[in-house]
């Protein structure tokens, strides 16, 4: 390290506001240099600050892969789980504890090929969830292979000749399946960031927020596409945002252009644990069914166990 | 700790083994279920579907057993007790999160209504087919806890005694039915909930600052767990664990926690074996599950042909109880042992693994599709005895 950088560490305040959000104890993460997984995750955490949320009442659950890796290092109640099964993981929390306001904060390759039933099924359901999917098209963990979201023609190390299959719209996907809430943005675009997981935070249903994410060392560096600031640059350069764009518009082309973000889809639509108890009240009456809420088997006093309080 | 009266259906029951198994879920104050419909285990989930929502509980149908199996992990963090239910091939899938479970320590139960296999197999028909799957099914090293009913009223006591193992050991609990234990129409008597003793979840007293998730107090090798939502902020995960909870791996590492996890579940503790005039018989016929009422039959035969016959009926299967089976199976009047079971030889490797060469072990397999016919293992008696 020359004295020039270390000069620029030492220039960093030590007390940052994200410390206490982070596991210090944690510290250094595994994440590399360039890599977009950090400033989604301050995003994040700027986003449960602006949304009022109590910290205790905030869970979050991730899969498998370098942004698996977020439940380890944010200082919440945190899961980490099995690869692709982060979003069952959550439905089960938050149907047991319907205070908890649960986030999965995971992969592309987690999320949407091992676990892409779930993530369809999870929209269908409309469980009130959000998950926050950090694409940068590709499986970095393991080295570079090639993923759902890996664009066509792409290399990576399970297609060194090139990706032959075409890429899922991750948003369209999610809209076409039922999700209340559906946005993209990219790394690049911070503040925007901060407002959709804040809004996608407090909206009540299924709500997915997908964040373009560089990957330098093991996405752009094998498909010539420079280091992260150049992947910063092409993020600026090649985005146009279309707030409200049909989700089968909403295209995304790395090395042509545009690519496609905004706001897509805010609409109301009864999350389940609503229609949950809606329907068991008109089907087994007032007296038979107590509705189902916001309340923990924790009994302080001993009480009974196993009837949640209801 | 007692049941919830509201919602045992105390009384006397004719009804089915999966039936009550769902009832005894209910019993043992599980409110939250996940599955995928599978044939022989569906009428459990049917069941709880109805009257889930009638005591504060859920059933949710997931997409399939993998999102069910770890649904249930995640509702168990939450804080209700949780279980899933499924069959062979549907357990086969969930694999991987009993795996889970165990690394995380979180009390869930599984119910396996045991069919034919390998594969799809024989859907509608009985076999004990999963005994060694309960064991050995998920990846690594790690204890397994599994319990045989032969009865409907079985299927009820144990699914009880299974969700206050799950409670005291932090672990998944299987209960091992099969085709014909699970669509078996019998008189199931609920005591009243006063009777039922339910063991309850135990939380740290320490606060946030002190907590550890995986410390164990002076004594116990099971951790007490954090209430979630409660500013403790602890981290779970299925990587190999310190006590913080954080991923640590390194050999030492595993070491210490497999040490713990291998050794908290002690087979004495657990163990249950019925006895039927072990002492001074000269075979001894170790069996399990709904193959224990078919041997009923052949042992009283070769009983009254003058055969001095013991029954060994194993219930807790898992973790198999060798000191006692050892024990008996070397006991100087006993010549030979026989193992009926529905499948082509898996407990007996068990016991020959008990007996460890002292005593010739016979095996009594069955493909499954069908209970033994109870001559067979009455002729394998009568052979060992002559």
């Amino acid at each position: 390290m020359s004295s020039r950088d270390t000069q620029a560490l030492q220039a960093i305040p030590v007390n940052s506001p994200m410390e206490k959000w982070l596991r210090m104890d944690r510290m250094p993460h595994i994440w590399c240099p360039g890599c977009g997984i950090g400033t989604a995750v301050n995003c994040f955490v700027r986003a449960i600050e602006k949304s009022g949320i109590p910290r205790d009442k905030l869970a979050v659950v991730s899969g498998i892969g370098c942004t698996g890796r977020v439940a380890g290092y944010i200082k919440l109640d945190s899961f980490h789980t099995t690869h692709g099964r982060a979003i069952p993981f959550a439905i089960g929390l938050k149907l047991a504890n319907p205070e908890l306001h649960v986030v999965v904060f995971s992969g592309d390759g987690d999320l949407i090929a091992i676990g892409g039933n779930h993530f369809i099924h999870a929209a269908r359901r409309n469980v009130d969830i959000t998950v926050i999917c950090v694409n940068n098209f590709t499986y970095g963990m393991t080295g570079g292979q090639v993923a759902p979201t890996s664009p066509k023609f792409s290399v990576a190390t399970t297609t060194p000749y090139g990706n032959l299959e075409s890429p899922f719209n991750l948003a369209h996907l999610a809209d076409s399946s039922g999700a209340s809430y559906v946005a993209r943005y990219t790394t690049f675009h911070v503040r925007p960031l901060v407002n959709t997981m804040k809004e996608a935070l407090t909206k009540n249903g299924f709500s997915f927020v997908e964040v373009l994410s560089p990957c330098p060392t093991l996405f752009a560096r094998r498909n010539r596409l420079g280091d992260g600031l150049d992947i910063m640059r092409l993020f600026k350069e090649k985005s146009i945002r279309r707030d409200g764009l049909s989700t089968d518009a909403a295209v995304m082309d790395l090395e042509n252009g545009p690519i496609v973000v905004g706001k897509f889809k805010d609409r109301p639509r009864e999350a389940f644990l609503d229609v949950y108890n809606d329907a068991m009240t008109k089907a087994l009456g007032k007296d038979r069914f107590k509705p189902y809420g916001p309340v923990t088997m924790r009994d302080p006093d001993g009480g009974p166990v196993g009837d949640n309080g209801r | 700790m007692r049941s919830i009266k509201e919602a045992v259906l105390t009384g006397t029951h004719f009804i089915d083994g999966d039936v009550a198994c769902a009832e005894g879920a209910i019993a043992a104050g599980c409110r939250f279920a996940a599955g995928y419909p599978i044939t022989p285990s569906t009428e459990v989930v049917e069941r709880l579907a109805a009257r889930f929502p009638m005591v504060g509980g859920m059933f949710v149908q997931m997409e399939d057993e993998l999102a069910s199996s770890i649904a249930i992990i995640g509702a168990a963090w939450g804080g209700v007790k949780a279980m899933t239910v499924s069959s062979g091939p549907g357990i086969s899938l969930m694999q991987e999160h009993i795996g889970l479970a165990v690394m995380t320590e979180t009390p869930t139960v599984w119910v396996n209504v045991q069919r034919g296999g390998p594969s799809t197999g024989l859907p509608t028909l009985p076999a004990q087919a999963d005994m060694m799957q309960a064991k050995w099914g998920s990846h690594g090293d790690y204890p397994a806890l599994a319990l045989c009913p032969n009865s409907p009223q079985e299927a009820f006591d144990l699914t009880i005694r299974a969700f206050n193992f799950a409670e005291r050991f932090r672990t998944p609990v299987m209960v091992l039915l099969d085709e014909a234990v699970g669509h078996m129409l019998e008189k199931v008597v609920i005591p009243d909930a006063e009777a039922i003793d339910v063991d309850v979840r135990r939380y740290t007293d320490k606060p946030p600052a002190l907590y550890k998730p995986y410390e164990c107090t002076e004594g116990s090798l099971v951790p007490d767990l954090a209430p979630v939502g409660q500013g403790y902020y602890f981290h779970v995960t299925g990587l190999t664990h310190d006590e913080r909870g954080y991923p640590i791996m390194t050999a030492d590492t595993q070491a210490d926690l497999m040490d713990r996890l291998m050794r908290k579940i002690d087979q004495d503790a657990v163990a249950d074996i019925r006895e039927s005039e072990v002492e001074g018989c000269e075979v001894l016929v170790v069996s399990y599950g709904i193959t224990s009422r078919v041997a009923e039959r052949a042992i009283r035969d070769a009983r009254r042909q003058g055969i001095r016959v013991g029954h060994l009926r194993l219930v807790t299967v898992w973790p198999f109880p060798e000191r006692i089976v050892r024990d008996r199976a070397t006991q100087g009047s006993v010549k030979r042992v026989v193992v009926p079971e529905l499948n082509l030889g898996q407990m007996v490797r068990e016991v020959e693994r008990a007996v460890v060469g002292e005593r010739p072990v016979r095996l009594v397999g069955h493909a499954g599709g069908a209970v033994h016919d109870p001559n067979v293992i009455f002729e394998a008696i009568m052979e060992e005895a002559s």
